[in-house]
Parts: structure tokens; sequence; C-alpha cells
């Protein structure tokens, strides 16, 4: 081959978005069209002096918005090869046309998101109003909790996405800052043995198989879109969850490492739990640790795939839970918070029916610390000596000024 | 080397494989597809193509047919011609990467777009792939309208145009704004080749679309499509009208080389020149400028399309 491998060490010290450039690097990336934006920029600087130091091959477009990344990636994709970009926020908000293009044209992109507040007011530091703008988009959703999450992710993303049976694009999401630029060891892979997980790209339906031509991106209206809609969700909600599954495990037969669709933190007869996602994963474990001590029984659900939302795996993780706080980084604009109801969905039919009550944290980049899930596990337990929510039912946390909460 | 056909007259033209297909929901009459036709039967290579939102794509790939026997792509309304970047982008990463699966081709990427989707909404993106020097061309379908949406304004519809969103009334003579350079634009990002072609003059068409595709690198092509739905004029009329474009040089022809180098490619005899009154005259869109009191806009356009052909005489003089 034409590009040189690089020697890594058995554990490296990489930010999140080091860690998840080098992911892309190991699984050479045919086209990579891109645009920078904060927190998310090194990914694409990283991939850049890569490819000017002869370690990948392949195309490099830096194109003038994000809009046109997406598109780019698009075009790219479906001539027939293996396609990602990465960006944040903002960058985010502006490419969310062309998400639903490239999910309803079934093009299997990597997408890594930084995870950064959207503006007003503009802020750079991390929340999860990106993540939850893309969540109706039709985008497979994995979290990273750390870098290492961010490198190995990218692996399990790719593999899944290019899946034939699959063939949906898939979001690797790290907190910005919080994941993006705080190093850590990450074990590797080595080059060979992280490509061959991913394996070669396969096409299909590309553009560049001349004796074969393809439309894509036709239009259907009444008489057909609801079937293609209907056809692409369904492969959401049947096909993913076990192919995701099937790669965690060799992954984890391949390195040791075990990911799974909801990672569960001294679940297995906890009174309260907290669900979560992100970096804020790793606080609660160690508050959850603490609270043990003192002799409350909290357990620490963390979410890793966002979507397909693992409406079972959930509810099977928090069975005999008394009371619940679901933790939404977004501001709701209105409504209880994403987290919230998708944890109300899961529960309302389960027979023991626990307590949920949901919290707004950590927007702009807002600190959770370990005070503040102190307290809430305190609330949690209070709501199950009292046998009923004794707060309101959405409580904001962190914020200045008088408490906020509502419902 | 790519493979240009060789045309010797109009019925070797029009009988040449199609690689786009006649059945299609264009109206009767459009000079989108007339165009698209001219452009693809200019070559016999293998062709990637897009288009964006507007009357093209809506009426061509509707599910589960397609008019078009090569590859093409639609993703949205502004993007179509980074669609096709990039495919080109692939195309180049997978010939280094030694995996296409006919190594041999020379597939050339060919992205259609209204005036909306590129004097407007597709600007910045169009833009930037030739910027960026891809190797592929941008076709403006030029009807001087969002004709797909029902007929509203755009930067490419010229002054006294009656657009449902400048539409001409009891104190308005329409459109008031005048018309965009798109090629003057495109040409100023030093880009190898631009051009304006028109489909009734299909010979000097045919040679600027091979050129265009002979040469390596961003072309940009603007091409005058009467469209009778909102220009306003009976559908077999299409040649008529755009044989007034041209003749009234309301149209000029002309080539930008490397984005500077302009040469008039037609030029009607003085005595075949035809007053801007006789194009306008023809068209339903401008029907009230004859009324008394919008007539001096009349006079003012012929000014401007005068001075506009004087400016591209001196242009072409100069060679700058
Ligand atoms: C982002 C976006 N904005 C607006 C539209 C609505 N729209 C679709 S086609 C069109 C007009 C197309 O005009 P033009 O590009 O000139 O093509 P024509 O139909 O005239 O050939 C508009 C406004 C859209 N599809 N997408
Ligand atoms: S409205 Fe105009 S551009 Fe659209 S199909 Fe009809 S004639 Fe062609
Ligand atoms: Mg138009």
């Amino acid at each position: 081959m034409a590009f040189d491998k690089m020697e890594l060490r058995d554990i490296e010290v990489w930010d999140g978005n080091f860690a998840a450039a080098q992911a892309l690097r190991q699984c050479q990336i045919d086209v990579v069209a891109a645009y920078p934006i904060t927190p998310s920029t090194p990914i694409v600087e990283g991939y850049a002096k890569f490819l000017s130091d002869n370690y990948v091959e392949g195309e490099f477009v830096m194109v003038e918005s994000e809009h046109a990344a997406m598109s780019g990636c698009i075009g790219a994709s479906a001539a027939g090869g293996r396609v990602a970009t990465a960006t944040s926020s903002q960058g985010f908000a502006l490419m969310v046309e062309t998400l639903y293009q490239a999910s309803g044209m079934r093009l299997p992109i990597i997408l890594n998101v930084v995870n950064r507040a959207l503006a007003a007011p503009l802020n750079v530091n991390g929340d999860h109003s990106d993540m939850y703008l893309g969540r109706d988009s039709g985008w497979i959703q994995l979290d990273a909790y750390s870098p290492q999450g961010a490198y190995d992710l990218n692996f399990i993303a790719f593999k899944v996405a290019e899946d034939h049976d699959v063939r949906l694009p898939a979001m690797v999401h790290q907190d910005g800052f919080m994941t993006s630029h705080t190093a850590q060891g990450v074990h590797t892979l080595s080059d060979d043995v992280a490509y061959n997980f991913v394996g070669d790209f396969k096409p299909m339906n590309d553009m560049l198989d001349f004796e074969h031509p393809v439309t894509h991106g036709v239009q259907t209206e009444e008489d057909w879109h609801f079937e293609h809609k209907a056809r692409q969700h369904n492969d959401m909600m049947t096909k993913v969850l076990p192919k995701i599954q099937a790669a965690f495990d060799d992954f984890e037969k391949l390195t040791g490492r075990k990911y799974n669709i909801v990672e569960r933190y001294d679940m297995d007869d906890a009174d309260v739990a907290v669900v979560c996602m992100g970096t804020s994963v790793e606080t609660a474990r160690e508050v959850a640790t603490e609270m043990r001590a003192k002799g409350i029984k909290a357990g620490v659900v963390g979410i890793r795939v966002v979507r397909p939302f693992p409406f079972f795996e959930i509810a099977e993780a928090l069975k005999g839970v008394k009371a619940i706080a679901a933790l939404d980084r977004s501001a709701p604009g209105g409504a209880p918070g994403m987290l919230f109801n998708e944890l109300a969905g899961c529960l309302f039919n389960s027979e023991e029916r626990p307590m949920l009550s949901g919290y707004v944290y950590g927007l702009g980049g807002r600190d959770l610390t370990k005070k503040h899930l102190v307290d809430l596990y305190t609330e949690l337990q209070a709501n199950v000596d009292a046998g009923k929510v004794t707060t309101q039912l959405q409580q904001f946390i962190g914020v200045r000024g008088p408490k906020l909460a509502f419902l | 080397m790519s493979e240009m056909k060789k045309i010797k007259n109009l019925k070797e033209f029009s009988t040449s494989a199609d690689r786009f297909e006649g059945a299609n929901l264009l109206c009767p009459g459009c000079a989108h597809s007339i165009i698209v036709r001219e452009v693809l039967n200019a070559t016999n290579d293998d062709l990637i193509l897009s288009a964006s939102t507007g009357c093209l794509e809506v009426c061509t790939a509707v599910y589960p047919y397609t008019s078009w026997d090569a590859s093409w792509i639609h993703i949205g309304f502004e993007n179509g011609s980074t669609a096709v970047a990039g495919a080109e982008a692939m195309y180049k990463a997978l010939k280094t990467k030694k995996r296409l699966k006919q190594p041999d081709r020379n597939p050339k990427f060919v992205s259609f777009a209204g005036d909306g989707a590129s004097y407007d909404i597709g600007f910045q993106w169009i833009s930037g792939c030739m910027e960026r020097g891809h190797n592929m061309m941008h076709v403006v379908l030029d009807n001087e309208v969002y004709a797909n949406t029902g007929g509203q304004r755009s930067s490419s519809t010229p002054i006294g145009s009656s657009a449902t969103t400048s539409p001409a009334g009891r104190v308005s003579y329409g459109e008031k704004k005048n018309k965009k350079d798109m090629v003057a634009i495109m040409a100023s990002h030093g880009i190898p080749y631009s051009a304006q072609v028109a489909p009734n003059k299909w010979k000097d068409m045919v040679k600027k679309i091979q050129h265009g595709m002979e040469v390596d690198g961003p072309v940009f092509i603007n091409a005058v499509s009467p469209c009778t739905t909102e220009w306003k004029f009976d559908p077999k009329d299409t040649m008529l009208l755009t044989d007034l474009s041209t003749d009234s040089l309301v149209f000029p022809l002309y080539e930008i080389i490397d984005g500077h180098e302009l040469n008039i490619t037609y030029r009607p005899k003085e005595k075949d020149i035809v007053p801007v009154e006789e194009y306008l005259a023809a068209q339903g869109r401008f029907k009230h400028l004859f009324k008394d009191q919008y007539k001096y806009l009349i006079k003012e356009w012929q000014e401007r399309v005068d001075a506009n052909w004087a400016y591209l005489n001196r242009r072409e003089e100069a060679r700058v």
C-alpha cells in the first residue's frame, strides 16, 4: 500500500478528538468532507495532518460549510466508499437538512459529534443540545463517555452502519472539552487489527459502478413516502440493536473491552438510580458508590445507544428500582426532557411503575458536581421513603438564582 | 482519453443513444429536457449526474420510475453541485486506491440545477465547488424564475418580469432588480471554462460542452431555458423563444477561458438582430410593459442589452 502505517504504543495518551481522528485513520476512510468548528476541529485537523504525513490515502475535501460537508459526504457515499466527518453544535444544526437526507438515502456515513451547546447565547462548551437535535434524524447514535470510548465506538459504528442489512448512518458522540480535550490513557489497536475488525468497505448501489447506473434521492409523495420511512424505521427498530450487540461481542473478544447497549453500574439491587449520558456517567458512578457507603442503594444506568432507543434493555436494567432520575443535558424547550420522556415511555406499562423525576443540568458546559448528585440521590431516597415523588417532576440543578422547578 | 461524439447534423444528434428518457413529467415544450439531452449526448463517456430540487428533478425521478440511464443523485435544493463534487472525490480516492470496478472508464461529473438553485440558494455550494477545483461541470437551466414552486422571482429574474413574488399590479411593473451576472461571477473564480449556451444553437452548445468536459477542472455553464408555463408562451414556440433570446442578444452566447479570455461564439448579422421589444412581446410575463406608463422600460431594456453587447465586444477585443 502506498501509505505508511503508524506504530502505536499499547496505551497512548490521547484526548477524545485525537482518539477519534486515530480511529478514522485506522478505518482508512476514502473521503472525508469536513468543516471546522469548536470543539470538534482537532478531529479534522488531526486527519489533515495524517494525510499530509502520508498516514492515510484518500480524498480530504475542506468545504465551505457543514451543510456542504454532509452534502459532499452524501455524494461520496452514494458513489460507493467509506465516508466520515466530524462536527459540533452550530455546524451540526446547519447540517440538519442533510442528516435526514443521508439516512433516507440509506448511506452509511459516520459523523463524530463532539457535543456542544446551541446558541443563543453563543457557547462553545459541552452539553447535549446538538445530540438531541439529531434524535429524530434516522441516524444511529452511539455515546462515548471517555476518549477510550470515542476511539472504540468509531470501529463499532463503521461495522454496524456499513452492514448491508443496516445501511444507516451513525453518529459517535463525545462530550465537548470534558472528553474531546481531556487527555487520558487510551488502549490502542494496531493498524491492521483495527482495520480488519471493521473490514473492507462493500459497496451497494454505488454510482461508480458504470455497468449498473443507479438513481439516488427520488421523489415520493403520499403514494410511497410513508412506505420508505416505515421500512427505514423497521430496520432501525429490528436490525440495529442486534448488530450493535454482535459488534460489541466481537470487540470484547478482540480487545477485552466490554461495551453494552445499556451500561449498568451497581444496578442489581438498586433502590434508586440515575440515568444519564456522556461524562456524567462516570461522576454518577463515583457518587453512587459513596451513597452505598451511606446505606443508600444507589445505581447508575448509562445510555450507550441513544438511537435506536433501547426501550426494553432500559426497562430491564431498571427492574426493581423504586425511584429513578432522568438527567437531561439540553434545554427541553417547554417539555419534560428527552430522556425523561423516553424513560416514562419505557416504564409506564411496567408492573412496578417506579417513580420518575427529571433533572436538567450542565447547560453550556456548567459542571455537574458530586454535591449535585449526592443531593439528587438523597431526593430519590426521600421519594422511596415517602412512597411518592416529593419534588416537582422537573428540576434545574446547578443554575444561579432561586430554585427552578416545574410540573 | 475521453470519448466525445462526432456529430455532423441534427438528425444524427437527435437519434444518438439517449441516457435521458423522453418519458418524464416536464411540461410539453419545456426547454430543460432539450438542454439536458444536448449535454448528455455530447459524450459517450460514463456520466455521474445530479439535479438540485426543481422542475428537472421532480419530473424525472418519481419513484418507482427514473428517466436517467446514468447514475444520478438528488439531495436537496442547494447542494446538487456538492453531491457531484463528493462523488468526484470518491472517484479520485478509489482510483488512487485501485478499487474502481471499471478502472478504464473516463466518467464525466455533471450537476444540473435551476437558476434558483444556482443564483440563489445554492450559490455558496457552487462557489465552493468551483474554488476547490473539482473536475466537474455545473449546468444552470436558466428559466429566470422558481418554476417548480409556481413562479416566484429569483436573482436571475429580469427587470419588469411579473413573478408571483414580484407581480405586476396597479402600481408595480413587477421585478425591480436586474438579473445577476452569474457567468462573470463564476468566471472570476479563475475556473478554466465558463460559458453561456442556448439549446437552439446546438452546435455551439455541443462544442462548449465537449470542451468543458475535456478541460481539467471546474466548468460553469449557463443555459437559457424558456419556460412555457412561467414565461407564458405557447409550448410549440420554445425554439422560437430561444431564437428570440439569442438573436435579440438578451442571451448573448460567449465563453470565458481561464476566468478572463472572453470569446463571443454567436454573432448575429447586424440585419438579423431582433429588437428586444420583440423578445419581450412574445411572453406573457412582460405583457404589462406594453402599457403606455411602462414603455420607457422597454427602451431601457434595449439600452441595457446594447450596453452589455458592447461590453462583451470590448472584452473580446481586449483579450484580457
Ligand atoms: C431548502 C429548500 N428551500 C425551498 C425549497 C422549495 N423549492 C423547491 S424547488 C424551488 C424552486 C426551483 O427553482 P429553480 O432552481 O429555478 O428550478 P426550476 O424549477 O425553475 O427549474 C423551491 C423554491 C426546497 N425544496 N428546499
Ligand atoms: S414549469 Fe417551466 S421549467 Fe417547469 S417543467 Fe414546465 S416548462 Fe419546464
Ligand atoms: Mg428556474
